[in-house]
């Protein structure tokens, strides 16, 4: 188990990493969902002791690790540009680490194999990498750090410089490896989609603070913030400002909607209301869907489903439809909103009723 | 804004190619709409790039020209083409402030100062940098910069095309949302004819009324998105676009029956077939019932993925993917039934059509 | 990027301060103790207090030495960095010519001091040296030995010869490492020549041009090998430098203790400078 107790980072004055407390058991797979600079990475250095927390303590099976150089520890890292040995083939880029270990030949060989069948690179494990695609090359960095046979295993946007048909096809098979393993993984993704698909669980961060860790749905269905909501919604989720009083949400006198009974236990006042694209459609799907009225402003076709984005009393929206839907710039349209799934957050940012 | 004739292109990068498989791109021949949005899409190394190149003027083709408004640019300098074009990692004068950034090509062509002056504020306001025209274009951010190189291409108004070269690569994914509709608003707004190279489906599909679907250096199919979803003329091209990909099941065909291994699929026409080749039945995730009627299926995993869950199963030992709803219920048997309008019939992977 | 984190690190570094105290701090103060000190031989001393920086601040030949200084470093500065940034303009970016060049452009710089200095003591000798000899066979009256302007002019291109290639192979890498995109960006934008340099290879080049100015500009400052070998700092003091006056001080005369209150004021003199370089080419990093 990796334990971080009140672990912090600062540099020049600013935490970098505010105080963090997350344990990550054995065999569990582990998102960091995040923008750009929300801090997975600062977080994954202090993980792998590449650098040291300024205060608090890391540590791993119950033994504080804070302070304990990285090469003393037994940890795999991945990163998302492709690093492999260019001059040696795939079998030997896969074979370093035990190698270096001092495994012998046929320990070596066993593994090399048993991994490139894994990752299905035994065709190529003649080859150097440089005549590689690159997601056999990323894949043998993979191959590499499994090998390794690390407790715990980094890995920074491994996909992120992949065509997004690989990457697709190895999200799918990563969590099929890693269940195999037994180490821990953490892995780091800037894509609320890429967790959706990865499962285990998530830890959404933003700006040095983790914001929520749980199972990866769970955090999707129930964020305890506006900020994870925010950080954990691809489409982006849509947001009204409502007042609760009774029975109905009042949108500046405009309009009401009638509280589903999920949020029937919400207090009355100002209440943020947020809801995910594909919750609103141009049909009524359910009995209890509430009637709204808004602008179109553009609509992007996926072949299969429509986004139409529009403006609701002056707010964004977007909408996921199923079907082709083209419709004309500033067109009112008539929507139904799913209320169902609708979450409710307090002007603390705080989650009040969480969506069913 | 023009349209553009690719008559007959061929490119191979090395001298003499004695094949076809030295041609990085193997024989385009087509002719694209002004004020069209086209986008190519294909995975890495399909030869997008390099017809895009052709298209700047950064290559010359092996074979063939390239027109502009009838007018042959085969030999014409980037600059003599009057195109713009958005790179994957935004260029940016660093050391210019955002409003020179934006008079610079203006100024170039010596355009007088107030002229520059009045298009560079309009296009400031039209890609929301107002705020930012005194501060040193280094310090935005990777959208922000991005906007740049796209106002830079628009200001002019004497450009026949805008090229983009995976332009959304390092945005952060809440970004993308916002660029994306904001590409297709301008496109809308201005007519002007747009080619936007990607690997990314959704990228493509919501932003190009025709999607160029590329594979190993040749067209397989031009279409709109809902063509592509629908009607993929070559298996790749199910693979390629939906996620997951189109399910390909290899099957026989007697008169107007589909006989696959577990079951048989009535059509409701005869597919004309010449004799020998390979047949497949294809499908989408999205079109598959999972319910208590038709072909038994055994289901081998559901990933749940958020808005909507990926049943994995096994039709009679071919494994099959089921897009359902987030609320929908599979049952304890589950059976599987296929929308008849939405099956594909591939001989050797090409799609065999309707008419008789 | 931050740095790992790591105690043994110490152990590693510390043969190089070992190193660097025995080479540089211990001999630095001798220097400062010799400074305020008089000797009249037999290993006597006697506190001198500031009377040597005295003299040294009031002496003319100490400000002559200084100015031929300055002057030495602002023609070596304006010639080989813009001499530099134009040939690795022009140096070719890919293929066969990319070593040959490369080869060519380190050669000067593995030539130690002293030997570039007899090379070009003997090349631009009159009777002798090849170059001398043509000049004078072409009716050019050139004599290093006698005429200080000729002794300047040979230093100075001397020194060009020797070291215009680290200002070449420093901005070279510089240009290498601007991604393509860039120029075609610029193609479609328009751009001229010297705009392409002007927005986009100086701003790339900076970082390796502040190197390059500093290293060029101390060096150059601290001249010594090439015109005590060429001109011993003649004729008549027109090429006494700093460095040689220093040398002769010490060793000639044998003055440690103005010698010493000299080389400290050398020393303070060249901080300062290397200090004011580096604030002014970095101050337009911080103005946003």
């Amino acid at each position: 188990m990796l334990e971080m107790r009140n672990v912090a980072k600062m540099v020049g004055g600013e935490y970098h990493i505010h105080p963090t407390n997350l344990a990550f058991d054995r065999g569990s797979l582990n998102v960091l969902l995040g923008p750009t600079l929300s801090g997975k990475t600062s977080l994954m250095r202090l993980m792998a002791g590449l650098d040291r927390p300024t205060s608090g303590s890391v540590y791993f099976d119950g033994a504080d690790v804070t302070g304990v150089a990285v090469q003393k520890r037994n940890v795999a890292m991945v990163y998302q540009q492709f690093i492999n040995y260019p001059a040696l083939t795939v079998y030997e880029n896969i074979a370093s680490p035990m190698r270096i270990a001092g495994k012998d030949a046929p320990t070596i060989d066993r593994e090399v194999r048993k991994a490139a069948e894994l990752l299905r690179l035994t065709p190529y494990l003649d080859r150097t990498p440089l005549n590689l695609s690159g997601g056999q090359q990323q894949r043998t960095a993979l191959a590499r750090a499994l090998v390794k046979n690390a407790s715990l295993v980094l890995m920074d946007e491994p996909l992120a410089n992949l065509d997004y048909k690989l990457r697709e096809e190895l999200r799918e098979e990563l969590p099929k490896i890693f269940a195999q393993s037994g180490a821990i993984f953490v892995y780091a993704t800037t894509e609320p989609s890429e967790a959706l698909l990865l499962g285990g669980n998530t830890a959404t961060l933003s700006e040095g603070r983790i914001t929520q860790f749980g199972p990866t749905i769970e955090v999707y269905r129930r964020p305890a913030d506006l900020v994870t909501a925010k950080t954990f919604a691809d489409p982006p989720l849509n947001f009204i400002d409502v007042v609760k009083s009774g029975g109905s949400f009042r949108y500046q006198e405009a309009d009401s909607l009638a509280v589903p009974p999920h949020l029937s236990g919400v207090p009355d006042g100002p209440v943020t209301i947020a809801f995910h694209p594909h919750h609103l459609g141009l049909t009524a799907q359910t009995g209890n869907a509430a009637r709204v009225k808004a602008q179109t402003q553009i609509s992007e076709i996926t072949g299969s489903e429509s986004f139409v984005h529009m403006h609701y009393n002056g707010v964004r929206w977007v909408m996921l439809a199923p079907g082709i839907h083209d419709i004309d710039p500033d067109t009112e349209i008539e929507l139904y909103l799913d209320t169902r799934h609708l979450m409710a957050f307090g002007t603390d940012g705080r989650a009040i009723a969480a969506a069913a | 804004m023009a349209r553009i004739t690719l008559d007959h292109i061929r490119h191979a990068y090395g001298p003499n190619p004695k094949s076809d498989a030295a041609y990085a791109l193997r024989e385009v021949d087509h002719e694209w709409a002004d004020g069209g949005a086209y986008a190519l899409l294909g995975p890495s190394g399909c030869g997008k790039t390099t017809l895009l190149n052709i298209i700047s003027g950064l290559l010359q083709p092996s074979h063939g020209r390239i027109l502009f408004d009838g007018k042959d640019v085969t030999h014409l300098s980037t600059q003599e083409r009057n195109i713009a074009q958005v790179f994957q990692f935004p260029v940016i004068y660093d050391t210019m402030t955002v409003y020179d950034n934006l008079a610079f090509p203006l100024r170039n062509r010596g355009i007088a100062e107030p002229d520059v002056d009045r298009r560079v504020r309009e296009m400031l306001e039209i890609i929301d940098l107002s705020d930012w025209s005194n501060r040193k274009a280094q310090r935005l951010t990777a959208d922000q910069k991005q906007k740049i190189s796209l106002g830079r291409g628009l200001v002019r108004n004497d450009v026949n095309a805008i090229l983009f070269d995976e332009p959304l690569t390092v945005i952060d994914p809440h970004m993308k949302w916002v660029l994306r509709s904001q590409l297709k608003r301008f496109h809308k707004q201005f007519g002007f004819t747009m080619v936007y190279v990607t690997h990314d489906q959704t990228e493509a599909l919501t932003f190009a009324d025709k999607v160029v679907v590329m594979y190993d250096g040749e067209i397989v199919q031009i279409g709109t998105p809902a063509e592509l979803f629908e009607r993929p003329s070559h298996t790749f091209v199910g693979y390629f676009i939906g996620s997951p990909g189109m399910n390909v099941i290899p099957a026989e065909i007697h008169g107007s029956t589909i006989k696959l291994e577990a079951g048989t699929i009535a059509l409701d026409y005869a597919p004309k077939l010449a004799a020998g080749g390979r047949i497949e039945l294809g499908i989408r995730p999205e079109f598959i019932r999972i319910g208590r009627e038709g072909i038994p299926v055994t289901v081998t995993r559901i990933e749940d993925i958020g808005r909507r869950r990926i049943v994995r199963a096994s039709l009679g030992g071919q494994p099959i993917a089921i897009v359902v709803s987030e609320d929908a219920e599979v049952p304890a048997e589950p059976r599987v039934t296929f929308d008849p309008v939405a099956l594909n019939i591939y001989a050797n992977s090409w799609r065999v059509g309707r008419e008789a | 990027m931050e740095k790992t984190w790591n105690n043994k690190a110490w152990f590693l570094v510390l043969p190089v301060l070992l190193l660097v105290a025995f080479s540089a701090a211990i001999p630095l103060m001798t220097v400062v103790n010799y400074s305020v000190q008089d000797t009249f031989g037999n290993n006597a001393f006697f506190w001198a207090g500031t009377d040597w920086f005295d003299d040294i601040l009031h002496s003319a030949r100490f400000w002559e030495a200084l100015q031929r200084n300055l002057l030495f470093s602002f023609i070596i500065l304006a010639l080989e960095i813009p001499l530099g940034i134009f040939i690795a303009l022009n140096m070719p970016k890919k293929g066969l010519g990319v070593p040959v060049c490369l080869v060519l452009m380190a050669l000067p710089l593995l030539i130690p001091w002293n030997v570039v200095g007899t090379i070009w003591q003997v090349f631009g000798r009159v009777d002798i040296g090849l170059l001398g000899h043509t000049l004078a066979a072409l009716g050019i009256d050139y004599n290093y030995v006698r005429d200080p302007l000729d002794a300047w002019i040979t230093v100075v291109v001397m020194d060009v010869w020797h070291w215009t290639s680290l200002v070449v192979l420093l901005c070279y890498a510089g240009l290498v490492s601007i991604p393509d995109a860039y120029y075609q960006a610029a193609k479609i934008d328009g751009a001229s020549r010297w705009s392409v340099f002007r927005y986009i290879q100086l701003p790339k080049m900076k970082r390796v041009l502040l190197i390059a100015v500093l290293l060029r500009f101390m060096d150059s400052f601290m001249i010594y090998t090439e015109p005590f070998v060429v001109t011993g700092g003649g004729p008549g003091n027109s090429t006494t430098f700093l460095s040689i006056d220093l040398v002769k001080t010490a060793v000639g005369q044998f003055d440690l203790g103005p010698a010493a209150a000299m080389s400290i004021v050398y020393f303070l003199i060249i901080l300062l400078l290397s200090w004011i370089f580096y604030t002014v080419m970095t101050s337009s990093d911080a103005d946003n």
